[in-house]
């Protein structure tokens, strides 16, 4: 037989005044929950494995065992003796990222939820049409343009080129935060005789503070994890990446992957940070990227 | 009061900015197919017109074809698994069981991670001699699998890891479709007899129908661009076997230093991307217009 969703619906009362919803049994759910255990061990053991084999020796011809059962912290000496510096370059690019990108972010989102000219709706559409474009294509021709302006090897080079990244994400995404405000809160501020500037910045920012930290928190995991941009646009160690310190140790032939998996550790030590501490923001980022 | 030259001044910077680093890249990769642009051209500033014969060298090159081959069945390999796992994953966590909203939360971990760090523990994993992966498999008997090693096996391998990399956000995105079904429906349905399947078939899948083309269109285009994970796993060897478009077009801009025939495949890979890019904005569209 088949059920029609409309027939269905006409259902609706019948089943809920008939049918109350019986309240879960628990001792159904336990062998749910045991299998959800499971499969999040099968998705996640390879950062388990990350932590794990960081606290091993594995140099020479020994291999990792299951358990790191006598811990040493050799891997991550290595990791911050050779990485170190690298740390700090990603960490000064990604929160200047964050800065650029919702600097011009921000108020572009306002403007293209709020303002209804002639013009917003093919930017919106050409924001959209970025989020295709594959990065190695602008990388081709940034860095073209890079050399001739002398941007090449340069902590401002891939900041802006980082930002191009993510500018147009953070602008889908607090727009449609943005376009929910009712206009009413910021009229009562452009009547009181403030500018839209200063409407903006009194009422428009700290009412949309929770899509601003969500795409500040993506725009950092994004430019704190590139790997592509700062692999093509930088020829010489003088600006390095932990992602291009990670891809050095594996282009090679690893014998230890003691130092290796420690610096991936550190690499993902913000995701891991974000996803225990901001989960709903992440959440919420992840679904605006697929509903802008 | 409310002066349009204000206004603009809100979206001008982002369009300039967009302009010049996008607009601007997308244009000068056009120009550059059509010339003969190398390491040399820095130096001396030209770059000789040449046509189309930076088309006709790639197409005419079985690393294009390689490549062309390999994007085909690394995005739709990936695409399915991940969207089948994906599906199954949000149907289970739908079932609202202790824990559910915990597990589920934690279950994007992978997703988060810097691509690197997460080649590079794949590439550990399925290391040949000492992996964990062969470790594992040895315990059953099962000699060690050249995983990465062996052109016949590393697309293979390359495709499991990107499909793992996709679950997470696969499994987000159908759980909140999932979500938005109104549950009186399935109570409605129960009543006529529609549970299991018939009721996924009948209920569910229409509801979801958006978000799936959504996730799927999405994930097509992610997936074309990855270079990052070929990149730290095999570097698109061995022998080119994980070579795709996106990697093809890294290897000969800035391996080879021919900008030129770089421009001409990344030129490909953008119509590529464009023909679902159009798909994409057709369905949002519509969905909006809804």
């Amino acid at each position: 037989m088949t059920v029609s969703i409309p027939r269905a619906q006409a259902r609706v009362r019948a089943a809920t005044t008939t049918n109350p919803r019986k309240p879960k049994s628990k001792a159904r759910s336990i062998p749910l929950t045991i299998v959800g255990i499971i499969i999040l061990a099968i998705m996640v053991f390879p950062v388990y494995w990350m932590v794990n084999t960081s606290l091993q020796a594995t140099a020479g011809a020994a291999t990792a065992t299951w358990f790191p059962f006598s811990p040493t912290f050799a891997g991550y000496q290595a990791a911050f003796s050779q990485q170190g510096q690298n740390f700090l370059s990603s960490m000064i690019i990604a929160l200047s990222t964050v800065v650029v990108t919702l600097a011009i972010a921000t108020p572009a989102a306002y403007g293209l939820a709020r303002f209804k000219m002639r013009g917003t709706r093919p930017l919106l559409l050409i924001l959209l049409i970025t989020q295709m474009v594959p990065t190695i294509v602008v990388a081709n021709a940034l860095y073209t343009l890079f050399n001739d302006v002398g941007l090449l090897n340069s902590y401002v080079g891939l900041i802006l080129a980082d930002s191009a990244v993510q500018v147009p994400f953070a602008i889908l995404l607090m727009r449609a935060f943005m376009e929910s405000l009712p206009p009413s809160l910021v009229e009562a501020a452009l009547v009181d005789g403030a500018g839209d500037f200063r409407a903006f910045v009194s009422i428009v920012i700290p009412i949309s503070r929770n899509a601003i930290v969500t795409a500040a928190l993506f725009t950092f995991l994004g430019a704190w994890g590139d790997f592509l941009i700062a692999l093509t646009l930088t020829s010489t160690d003088a600006v390095r990446p932990i992602t291009l310190g990670i891809y050095n140790y594996i282009g090679s032939n690893v014998t230890d992957w003691g130092p290796v998996m420690a610096t991936s550790v550190l690499a993902s030590l913000p995701a891991a940070v974000l996803l225990l501490f901001a989960q709903k923001y992440i959440a919420a980022g992840a679904l605006g990227g697929a509903v802008k | 009061m409310l002066s349009g030259a204000t206004r603009w001044l809100f979206v001008t910077p982002a369009a300039i900015f967009v302009a010049v680093f996008f607009g601007y890249p997308v244009v000068k990769n056009v120009i550059m197919s059509f010339q003969d642009y190398t390491t040399k051209t820095f130096f001396t500033g030209e770059a000789p017109w040449v046509g189309f014969a930076n088309y006709v060298s790639i197409f005419t090159s079985s690393v294009f074809t390689t490549s062309l081959i390999n994007t085909g069945l690394f995005t739709i390999g990936s695409i399915v698994m991940q969207f089948v796992i994906g599906l199954g994953l949000a149907l289970f966590f739908k079932r609202n069981f202790p824990l559910s909203a915990f597990l589920r939360g934690l279950l994007l971990l992978p997703w988060l991670l810097p691509l690197i760090a997460s080649s590079a523990v794949w590439k550990w994993l399925l290391d040949q001699d000492s992996g964990a992966l062969n470790q594992f498999l040895g315990i059953f008997g099962v000699p060690a699998v050249p995983w990465l090693v062996s052109p016949n096996l590393a697309l293979i391998a390359v495709i499991g890891v990107n499909i793992w990399l996709g679950i997470p956000f696969n499994t987000t995105i159908l759980y909140s479709g999932l979500q938005a079904v109104p549950t009186e429906l399935y109570e409605a349905a129960s009543l006529d007899g529609a549970t299991g399947w018939k009721a996924f078939w009948h209920i569910t899948w229409p509801s979801i129908r958006s978000v799936v083309s959504v996730v799927i269109i999405l994930g097509v285009v992610y997936t074309l661009k990855v270079v990052d994970l070929i990149l730290g796993l095999t570097g698109g060897g061995p022998a080119n076997s994980t070579q795709t478009l996106a990697t093809n077009a890294y290897h000969q801009s800035f391996i080879n230093f021919q900008f030129g025939i770089g421009a001409a495949v990344s030129n490909v890979l953008i119509v590529v991307s464009f023909v679902f890019a159009m798909i994409y904005l057709a369905i949002s569209r519509k969905a909006v217009d809804e």
